[in-house]
């Protein structure tokens, strides 16, 4: 491609790019708020993810079926959202409970919860597949979003789809930032985050705090899932896997355990890959995140904007 | 940590009956399963040499074989129309896959259990995301169409051709494999990968390099998958990118830690259990990942050290709350 | 109010508290004594309910405590300064506070204002630094925002685990000072302590722990008289 065709793509790539990069952003979150109250990667949290976007297709996919009329995404998007987020929040709270608590109570050394969390992913991913089918499921999306509702800014024509994906994203984050920094709940998270201990002695019921922290961090996943469908249009058991890494790699770049940085590094991430995207060969787009979470890990393992994580967690 | 008594005995007479299962096998399927045991045992136990002996956790094992097949598919194919022959091909590749040990494992040196794991995730995708685009632009490993017609193993003149030839063969090295992983438990490098698993600040305080101790375990693990990449290249006498999915970590992973992970029989008996048992419930093949993965949850509720292991366990006790100085007083 | 009989704890195999039996009344101020690794700490958090006891009871207004759990301890009525403050660095001077209130939440928001108006008449500088991080504050405002917080809860009884530590002699007696204006205002304490004499001077009993069972009990006048128990027990060589 010449000079020319890039710088001509480029605007539009990097629209998408920070479109998709709320959306890792919102996911990542997920990651974030288990590692900062935990210290463990919840390594199912891509198929939270992969199982919100189910939920989402299956409300959709119910309603066009009983073939109500007058489907507007006014009222179908929250739909889908909210039952993919309380459906992806229950489910967080039960591996939460099930797999994980068993073995933190227990004191178990840190990679003894990864393990059982690679094998949740491995269940739930096996699960979807033998209950919903291997192929893939469509979202139809252009009947909720025709493609003629778009925009043009400067030059860049943007879809509605694009728009209302970015809002809603940005809006949740928003409320989560809300819920953490102002309300009793988002305190009693940041003390269980900070010091177990002490918030345990300050009257706060510590295991509750942490289920409420796994139904937050997977009804955004969930939420995610269900952009996601809508962007792409096609969803399989697959897709927690690689989106669940990505969006892990972003909450890596921003700072893991700090809210603001899952945000920061989702939009980093998604800036990052449509750059790739558009100079380098589009296949090797998920080597970018790899790549991206790698050299973190190696240059700069706090982050950028630092992780949170006492020192008495620090090697 | 030497092995006790019985186990020394049960390896012995577990070799004996392994050298003359083949008379008693119902047919020449199950005597290829044999095989397949031996092969995945041999990659067990070299993962058991980074998670089980120095307590690394690598989720990305899938990359040495990968790297140590196709290796030895450049060694041994018309692809690149090179044909060593076997001991050559075998010792070339084990070592290359040995060195690729090293420089994956390199990155990984400062990085804490979770993160590490990541990583090397990581570094397994992308091996295979290169196997598989490796034909663009210039054709290296033929992408998605594989690596086909290659070489059978010949030695002093025999060439392995039937199930029951390879059987031995693999048999042969899962024997030395065995041996050397003994060897290596037992010395100081072992003593050395065991204490940085159970305390890498106090094992550097005692005076070990954890750097060098580290990517020695990350080379001897991966030039053992080199061995198993062989032998999986010689065997299937082709290679594709879809043999060496992250699921295949996971798999050995699970023989490992099923096992016992730094259980040397347990490591063995986590092979045999996962390769030979999915295929006694064939019918159920529909079932396995989701069985697999309840598998490794409950594993580690109720029994994380493993099948065989019998440390681990402690590790477990330990309160949440933190001991204040009247406990290390006392304990000093 | 608070009383402990025959408490054993262990961590592990290890028995850290072999035998400790103490009472607390009403309104007091009490001390807990002891060097390094007697047992103090543990003492605290077998009482909070953060260890539990292999044997003996603990007792809170007659009800027994030992068993529940730290969050219904701290209900009904005991807060804790910890050793070291443990503030919550990532959190304002205004958050730590509120946190302190946490088992009042459900109180309307005119009483923990005013809660918080009485701490900062207390501790001036803290409203001074409102809005600033905890982790900012030097270690004597840390150790007031810990006192604060514990405050907040509107404790009956008020551990504090050795509020003198890591201060400079002219804040210890701030410190201590301000301990006995809480007790004057109707808070009862226990102080666990290992500056003596400073603990001794406002407490009116107190108590010596040594390797886990308590070897000497008196009145403070009485121990503060007896050199030879301070020098043998205390470690202290005459006075300060």
């Amino acid at each position: 491609m010449s000079w020319a065709d890039i710088l001509q793509i480029l605007p539009q790539q990097l629209v998408f790019g920070l479109a998709l990069g709320t959306v890792y952003g919102l996911i990542a979150l997920g990651y974030t708020m288990v590692y900062g109250i935990l210290f463990m990667i919840n390594f199912a949290h891509g198929e939270i993810f992969m199982i919100g976007a189910y939920l989402g297709w299956w409300v959709f996919a119910l309603l066009l079926q009983a073939k109500v009329g007058g489907l507007h995404p006014a009222w179908v998007l929250p739909l889908m959202l909210v039952h993919a987020m309380v459906g992806a929040g229950i489910l967080g709270v039960c591996l939460e409970r099930f797999a994980y608590r068993p073995l933190y109570l227990r004191g178990a050394t840190r990679l003894g919860p990864l393990i059982s969390a690679v094998g949740a992913s491995i269940f739930l991913q096996n699960a979807v597949m033998l209950t919903q089918g291997a192929r893939m499921k469509v979202y139809m999306t252009s009947l909720l979003f025709p493609w003629s509702w778009r925009i043009q800014v400067a030059g860049v024509s943007i879809s509605a789809l694009v728009l209302v994906m970015t809002a809603s994203a940005i809006l949740m984050m928003w409320g989560l930032h809300l819920l953490v920094q102002r309300t009793t709940l988002g305190r009693s998270i940041r003390a269980v985050a900070e010091d177990r201990e002490m918030a345990a002695i300050m009257g706060v019921n510590v295991r509750r705090v942490i289920a409420a922290t796994f139904f937050l961090g997977s009804a955004l996943g969930g939420a995610g899932g269900v952009l996601v469908g809508l962007y792409y249009t096609q969803i399989d058991f697959f897709m927690g896997y690689s989106a669940g890494l990505k969006a892990f790699t972003a909450a890596v770049l921003g700072g893991i355990g700090n809210i603001h940085g899952a945000m920061l590094g989702g939009i980093v991430l998604g800036l990052v890959e449509s750059l790739a995207v558009t100079f380098i060969n589009p296949a090797y787009k998920d080597v970018v995140a790899f790549a991206i979470l790698i050299l973190t890990l190696v240059f700069r393992p706090s982050g950028i904007l630092g992780e949170s994580v006492p020192e008495s967690e620090k090697v | 940590m030497t092995a006790p008594g019985w186990e020394r005995r049960a390896a012995w007479g577990l070799g004996v009956l392994a050298v003359v299962a083949p008379i008693v096998a119902p047919n020449d399927y199950w005597i290829g399963v044999m095989a397949r045991i031996c092969l995945y045992a041999t990659l067990a136990l070299g993962l058991n040499i980074v998670v089980g002996f120095a307590g690394l956790l690598d989720l990305g094992y899938v990359a040495f074989f990968g790297i140590g097949s196709y290796v030895y598919a450049f060694l041994a194919s018309p692809h690149f129309d090179v044909h060593l022959p076997f001991p050559l091909a075998l010792l070339v590749t084990t070592v290359v896959t040995g060195i690729s040990g090293i420089l994956i494992g390199a990155p990984t040196l400062r990085l804490r259990g979770d993160y590490l794991a990541i990583v090397t995730l990581g570094f397994g995708e992308i091996t295979y995301l290169l196997l598989i685009n490796g034909d663009r632009p210039i054709n290296i490993t033929n992408g998605t169409n594989g690596i086909l017609s290659i070489d059978r193993p010949a030695l002093a003149g025999l060439v392995a051709t039937r199930n029951m030839d390879y059987y031995y063969l693999f048999l042969l090295f899962l024997g030395l494999t065995l041996l050397v992983s003994v060897r290596l438990r037992d010395s100081r490098i072992g003593w050395a990968w065991q204490a940085i698993r159970e305390d890498e600040l106090a094992a550097r305080a005692m005076g070990i390099n954890t750097t060098v101790a580290k990517l020695q375990a990350f080379a001897m693990g991966a030039s053992f998958a080199g061995i198993g990449g062989s032998f999986l290249a010689s065997w299937q006498r082709s290679v594709f990118p879809e043999n060496f999915l992250f699921t295949e970590s996971i798999n050995i992973l699970a023989m490992v830690i099923l096992g016992g992970a730094g259980n040397l029989l347990g490591v063995v008996l986590g092979a045999t259990l996962l390769v030979a048992l999915p295929e006694v419930f064939r019918e159920f093949q529909a079932y396995r990942l989701l069985v697999f993965g309840l598998l490794l949850m409950v594993l580690m509720i109720f029994r994380p050290q493993g099948l065989l292991s019998f440390q681990g366990r402690r590790e477990a006790e330990s309160d949440t709350a933190e001991a204040p100085d009247e406990v290390t007083e006392a304990r000093a | 109010m608070l009383s402990l009989t025959d408490v054993v704890t262990h961590y592990g195999p290890i028995r850290v508290l072999k035998s400790v039996t103490l009472e607390v009344r009403a309104g007091e101020i009490v001390c807990l004594l002891g060097g390094n690794a007697s047992g103090k700490s543990t003492t605290m958090k077998t009482i909070l309910g953060v260890v539990r006891p292999t044997a003996g009871r603990v007792e809170f207004e007659d009800q027994r405590i030992d068993g529940l759990p730290t969050e219904s301890i701290v209900r009904r009525g005991i807060s804790l300064v910890p050793e070291a403050r443990r503030i919550f660095g990532r959190m304002t001077v205004w958050e730590n506070l509120a946190m302190g209130a946490y088992t009042r939440r459900a109180a309307p928001p005119g009483e923990l204002a005013e809660d918080r108006e009485r701490v900062y008449a207390l501790f001036p500088r803290l409203e001074e630094r409102a809005t600033q991080l905890g982790g900012t504050l030097s270690g004597g405002e840390q150790q007031m925002l810990a006192i604060g917080r514990a405050l907040m809860a509107r404790p009956r009884l008020l551990l504090m685990d050795e509020p003198s530590m890591g201060l400079a002699p002219v804040l210890v007696d701030q410190v201590f000072d301000i301990i006995q204006t809480i007790n004057r205002q109707g808070t009862t304490i226990l102080v666990v302590e290992q500056n003596a004499t400073v603990a001794l001077s406002i407490a009116s009993r107190g108590y010596v722990l040594q390797n886990g069972r308590i070897v000497v009990h008196d009145t403070a006048e009485a121990l503060l008289r007896a050199d030879h128990i301070r020098r043998a027990y205390l470690g202290e060589e005459g006075e300060r």
